[in-house]
Parts: C-alpha cells; structure tokens; sequence
C-alpha cells in the first residue's frame, strides 16, 4: 500500500517528457527539478534543523558561477577546465560557501538566523554586480552549456530532463536517508532540545555548521542544474527576487517535509509563468501574491499540509510518525 | 545543437510543432508574442512599448492577408534569464509565430542567442539597444529595425564640443551593457573632437539611493563643464532627485532615456532639472515630420488619456519593429511556411517610412535611420517635452566609419573608450 504512491510519482516523471511540450519538459519540468533542489536544501536546514536560511540561493549561484567561470570563460574572465574537474570545483566551492555561511550564522536563532543570512545573500549580490575579473559584473557569463558526454548531448531537452530527475531524486532521497543516520538524528536532536544534547556531549555548534555545509551542496547541485537550464547567469539570478522566491516556494510546499519543496517549485513556477494569462498585464504579480497569500492563510503549512491532513481525515489514519519533521509550528523555536 | 534539440524533441514535440507550422495555412491565425519589461524600473517604458506593438496590430486592422492577428504578452524585469523565461514561454509554450521583444540592453543580447535556437521563429527587437545585439555574431532570424544605443549619441558627442564649447565633463551611468553602448557612441565623436572626460560613475540597475555618487559630483560648473546622465526609468528620476535636493545646478546633457516621456512626465524635485538638457536619440516629440504626427495623433486616439502626453522612445521603437513585421507579412501575404523564409527575406529588404523617417537594415539585420539632437523644452500647458535642435539622416550601424576602423574600437565595458583629463 505504501508503495502505490512513490510507484505512481515515478512512472509519473518517467512519462511525463512524453504527455508535454518542450516548454512543459524544460521551462516547467527542468526548472521545478533545479529550483526544487535548491529548495531542498533550504527544506532540509529548516525541518531537521531548525534554522531558517535566506542565502541558499547565492550559495547555489556560488555553484553556478564557479560552473561558469570553469566551462564557459568569457571576455577573458574565467579559466577553462575539464568539465568533471569544473564540476567537482562548484560542488566543492558551494560545500564551503555553505560552511562558511553556517560559521557566521551558527550563534544565532529564529529571526537573527534569517537576517544574518539574508545579509550575506545581498552581500554576495552585490560582489557579484560590481566584481568585473570573478564575476563579470552586470553582465555575468552568457553561454554555459551543459557538457556532452560520449556523444549526448546533455542540453538537449530529454537528456537534460532525465538528468534533472536523476540527481533531484538522489538529494531528495539522500536528505531521507541522512535524516535516518546518527547524524541525522543528532541534528534533530539538537533542533528540540539544544542544551540535552550539549550535555550528552555533542558539540552543537560543529553540527550546526555541518548542516549548512551539506545543504550548500545539495544548493550547489541545484545550481548548476539551474545554470544549464538558462545558458547564462548574471547578478540577477542571486538577487533579492529570487533569494526571496526560495523561502516562498517552501513555505508554499510546506517547509516541513522533503517533499514540499519539490510541490512548492512546482506551483511556484506554474503561477509565476501563467498568472499573465488570467489578469490584465500591469497587475499580474498582485494575482501571483494574492495565490500565495491564500495558501499560506489557509494552509500554515503549505500544500503537503493541506494534502497531509484531507489524507488523515479522508481515511481516519492517525498520523504516522517515521521520523519526519514536527509540525511547523514548531519550527524556529 | 539546434537540429538536435528538434531531433530528440518528442512525440509530444512534434505535435506541438506541427501545430505552430499548420499556421502557415490559409486563413490561420498568426501569433505576436510580445515581451517587455512590466516589473522593475523598467516598468513604465515596458507598458508604454506593449502599447506600441497594439497600436500597430489594430493600424493594420488586426488581420493580414485573411490571416487573423492574435496578440500575447509575456513579462520580464530587466535580467536576461528572467526575459528568456518568458521567451521561451511564448515561442515553446504560446506557440508564438513572430516575437516582439524585449526592452532592455542585456536582455537583447540574451534573446538574440535564443533565436538560433528557434528557426522556426522570427524575432524581432523591441526597444533593447546593446550594441553585441546585432554586431556579435548575429542570428539569422532576429532582425532589429530600431536604432541602437551608440547610434542615438555619436552625434552629441561632437555637438557639445563644437556648439556648447564643453571640453571636461563627468559621465554618471547604469552599469550594463546599453548605457556602455550610450556612451560608447557619445564619446567616440565626443574625444574625437578634443573632449576629455575626468572621471565616471557607474551606478547599478534599480538604485535609490545616489548619496554617495552625487558627494563626489561639483554643484555647479567650473573645471567641470557638465555631466552625461545616462539612467532610465525610475533610476534616472531618482538621481535627478537627489542631484536636485542638493542644490546641484551642474547643466547636464542625457543618455536618450533621461528625456524620455516616461521620465518628463515626473513629478517633483527631479522635473526642476528637466528644462534645457540636451539630449540625442531616434525620436523627438516636437518633430513637425508628417509620419511623426501621425504617429502621434494614432497613438493619442487610441490610448486618450490611458498613454502618455507624447508616445515614448519605446512605444516608438516597438511599434516600428511590429509595424516592420506586419508589412513584411503582408508582402508575403501571411505566407510563413519553410522556417519563415519568404517572411525573413521580405523583412530582410524591406524599407518602409517608421514614425521618424525611413528606415532599412544592413547586413547584420540592423536599423539605419535618422538621429535627432533635442532639447527639453517646456510646453504650454506645463508638460515637458523634446524639441529638435537638429536631424542627422542615415546613422548607420558603424557610425560612419567602415566597418574594420569601427570594429578595432572594440567592444564598449566601462573601461573602453576611454579619453581622461
């Protein structure tokens, strides 16, 4: 019975480049698959434990700029590399940022977390503006193509489309998986009751920095998924709006559990390429506000909430606890 | 790359394909995708460029050929992956047979690499004006029928040299490719004709605060002649602003968007500067041109009080590029089949009467026409508006000079020209 639904979201994925468009399968399907990845990650801080970080998108355009710097130099700025090398540099690079980001914020709780990251977010935004021989300034790097491999081409829209499903399904299910470890656990720990677990002898603040280093680097993965995705990357892929859009995504997923922020891309790239459709155009992002207000009115917990609790009351099952993280509510505290 | 895109697209593809090529059959509709900027500080220019594009479908009745016109928009903010988003929503997802669009420099350079990727799309600029658009490895299929950003200042340059007398100037500027091509045009002829430049300052898109900028400018002139303000949108209203509230009486010449109608229609401190700067672009409000009054009258019809005084720069420049695309349709008779070659061939050579003259293209695709010298007068009534001190005729796309002396110039960034003091 429990496999019925994971089954059907695969076949799902797997048929889904057959039933749609070639804007479905990238501008929709690819995008939801990268951007949910890097939602992920801020899924994963947030639920397990307990800290709520505005900088995961520059952590995943630290990704996404190394990737470009790397593979695709342009106007004398960059330093071509084999691709498995250049790769392996983003990845390593957004671990780092990661980690440094984590140094900074690990002393602080709730609110002081979101503004402490928020701050390095818009730091690193304007680095990125204003830096001309790492990040080309204004105009960023133009042109990044995925590598092709004996012959596929990973840019093309199927190839690009199942790569995407490969590795947003490896950090989803590595999340699940490393919330089960004694790390994972240790985090969840130290998310409930801090001061219990200093006294068994952890050392809380080392765990808290290691949780933001493996959150940069599922962000990291994200981010490069998101750089091939557009060619290019500039100062406005790290900017407020988007920095913003992550959070929101989230909460729109329900920032409680794994799945949320695959949900929450979805709807978040669904709404915001088609809200012009059904308004006059001047007045379309007050539609796209007014969708997300509604959800987080009603439902605190974004859609797996929503879904999560017609489920329990549709059936009567009481609510399985195998883990997943506490209501939000919760969260922050 | 392209033909593999299309090679792996599919089933699901190919239909989607063949719904976009059954549109070349008699009778069906073509779709016009436009896409401006509608968020950002780009916003007011962005609407006023939509309004450009409608006006032009509704001049031509809506239809071509018995082919119905349909018209749908898409939105961006001023950043390159935001604008192909939306590009790709209209042409992959709409199923957009011509695109307009977009408004803004690097956005331009960004969708013109999209083209290559869409064959089987023709595109057509909006109000974007970088000069890489159409000079670095252009697309086939993108065609650019307004002028661009260095063409609109290469005649000020030496208009303020010989006719104001200016040798010493500061130079306050967006920091993005169309304000480089502003200035690189500005000073080629500008440092030509033995002008120095002391010192720049670059800004970047959707500052507010311009504190620190303004504490290194001289209030009024001195060794310092003026200063060149190439902002747009609120951007440039927000320096004005707070130059004004400073007491700064430096006169000032402008990039073509600081005397654009969505800027002199502002209201406030910034409107007291407005009055007696010199300008240069492809359009001027006062021109008694027939086809400019025209223009003017069409627009003000259709839109009363809706629009602007005066259409703007971007109403102007989308209208041109759509009116371009709709008689080329016309000359072909809606005939969009084989990738749109007889379409792009018509576009290719086609010279028509835009609301500033004629324009035509060149080999790389790109608009040669007229560029007007203004300067910001105050109407009756209060509004504000551009009167042209002086019409250059033909600005090419290398400035006048050939193309090799032209290319050696290389490409503009902050640093290139360069002529200090």
């Amino acid at each position: 019975m429990r496999w019925i639904l994971p089954l059907a979201v695969i076949a799902l994925l797997l048929v889904y480049p057959f039933v749609v468009n070639s804007f479905w399968l990238v501008q929709i399907g690819g995008r939801t698959l990268g951007f949910g990845t890097i939602v992920l990650s801020l899924v994963f801080l947030t639920a397990y434990t307990g800290m709520l970080s505005l900088a995961q998108m520059s952590v995943a355009g630290v990704a996404g700029y190394a990737t470009a710097y790397f593979t695709a130099p342009t106007s004398g700025v960059g330093l071509l590399l084999p691709w498995p090398l250049a790769l392996i540099l983003a990845l390593g690079l957004a671990t780092v940022a990661g980690l440094l980001i984590g140094l900074v914020a690990v002393r602080t709780r709730g609110i002081y977390t979101l503004m402490i990251t928020l701050a390095v977010a818009m730091a690193f935004y304007f680095l990125t503006l204003q830096n001309y021989d790492l990040f080309n300034g204004y105009t960023g790097f133009n042109n990044v193509q995925p590598p092709v491999i004996l012959g596929l081409d990973l840019g093309a829209n199927l190839p690009f489309y199942y790569m995407s499903v490969v590795l947003a399904a490896a950090c989803y299910f590595g999340v699940r998986h490393v919330v089960r470890t004694p790390f994972g656990l240790a985090l969840q720990g130290l998310r409930d009751e801090p001061d219990r677990l200093r006294a068994l002898g952890y050392n809380v603040p080392l765990l808290r920095v290691l949780a933001f280093g493996l959150a940069g680097f599922i962000a990291g993965i994200g981010g490069i998924l998101n750089i091939w995705l557009n060619a290019s990357i500039s100062p406005g892929s790290v900017a407020l709006n988007p920095v913003i859009d992550v959070l929101m995504a989230g909460v729109l997923g329900g920032i409680g559990h794994p799945i949320g922020a695959y949900i929450g891309a979805f709807v978040f790239t669904v709404v915001d390429n088609f809200a012009i459709d059904f308004i006059a155009r001047e007045r379309f992002n007050t539609l796209i506000g007014l969708i997300f207000l509604a959800i987080v009115l009603f439902s605190p917990d974004g859609l797996t909430g929503l879904v999560h609790r017609a489920w329990t009351r549709g059936t009567g099952w009481a609510r399985r606890n195998d883990g997943d993280a506490r209501e939000t509510d919760d969260i922050g505290k | 790359m392209n033909t593999q895109r299309f090679m792996l697209g599919t089933a699901a593809t190919l239909a989607a394909l063949m719904g976009s090529t059954a549109l070349a059959q008699d009778g069906e509709t073509i779709t016009i995708g436009g896409l401006a900027t509608l968020e950002g500080p780009f916003a007011a220019p962005g609407e006023d460029g939509l309004r450009g594009v409608e006006l032009a479908i509704h001049e031509f009745g809506g239809e071509i050929a018995g082919h119905p016109i349909e018209f749908i928009t898409a939105s961006s903010d001023g950043n390159p992956d935001v604008a192909l988003e939306s590009a790709r929503r209209l042409v992959e997802q709409d199923g957009a047979d011509i695109m307009v669009g977009p408004l803004s420099g690097s956005e331009g350079i960004r969708i013109a690499q999209y083209a290559k990727e869409q064959p089987g799309t023709t595109f057509l600029n909006g109000g974007s004006a970088a000069i890489e658009t159409t000079l670095v490895d252009p697309a086939e299929n993108f065609f650019r029928f307004n002028t661009e950003g260095a063409q609109w200042t290469a005649p000020l340059g030496e208009y303020v040299v010989n006719e104001r007398g200016w040798d010493n100037i500061v130079i306050v500027s967006e920091d993005y490719s169309f304000p480089y091509a502003q200035i690189f045009g500005f000073m080629a002829t500008y440092c030509e004709a033995g002008g120095t430049v002391a010192d720049k300052y670059f800004t970047p898109v959707g500052n507010n605060d311009y504190s620190s900028v303004i504490a290194q400018l001289p209030l009024e002139a001195g060794e310092i002649d003026g200063m060149y303000v190439v902002l747009g949108g609120s951007d440039a209203v927000n320096f004005l602003s707070q130059y004004a509230q400073m007491g700064g009486q430096l006169p000032i010449v402008g990039g073509t968007n600081v005397t654009d109608q969505t800027v002199l229609t502002t209201q406030g401190p910034a409107r007291e500067l407005l009055p007696g700067i010199l300008s240069s672009g492809p359009v001027s409000d006062n021109d008694d041109l027939e086809a400019w009054e025209e223009f003017k009258q069409l627009y003000r019809d259709y839109y009363g009080d809706e629009g602007l005084p005066s259409p703007s720069l971007f109403a102007s420049n989308y209208y041109t590029n759509t009116k371009a695309a709709l008689l080329a349709l016309q000359e072909v008779e809606g005939d969009l089949s084989d990738n749109h070659a007889a379409f792009n061939e018509a576009l290719a050579n086609l010279e028509f009467t835009s609301p500033t003259g004629t324009v035509s293209l060149n080999e790389n695709r790109q608009a040669t026409a007229a560029i007007y010298i203004n300067e910001v007068v105050e109407q009756e009534g209060g509004s504000l508006a551009l009167e042209p001190l002086e019409r250059i005729e033909s600005v090419d796309q290398y400035l006048g000079l050939d193309r090799e002396t032209y290319m050696e110039l290389g490409l503009p960034s902050r640093e290139n020209p360069s002529c200090p003091s």
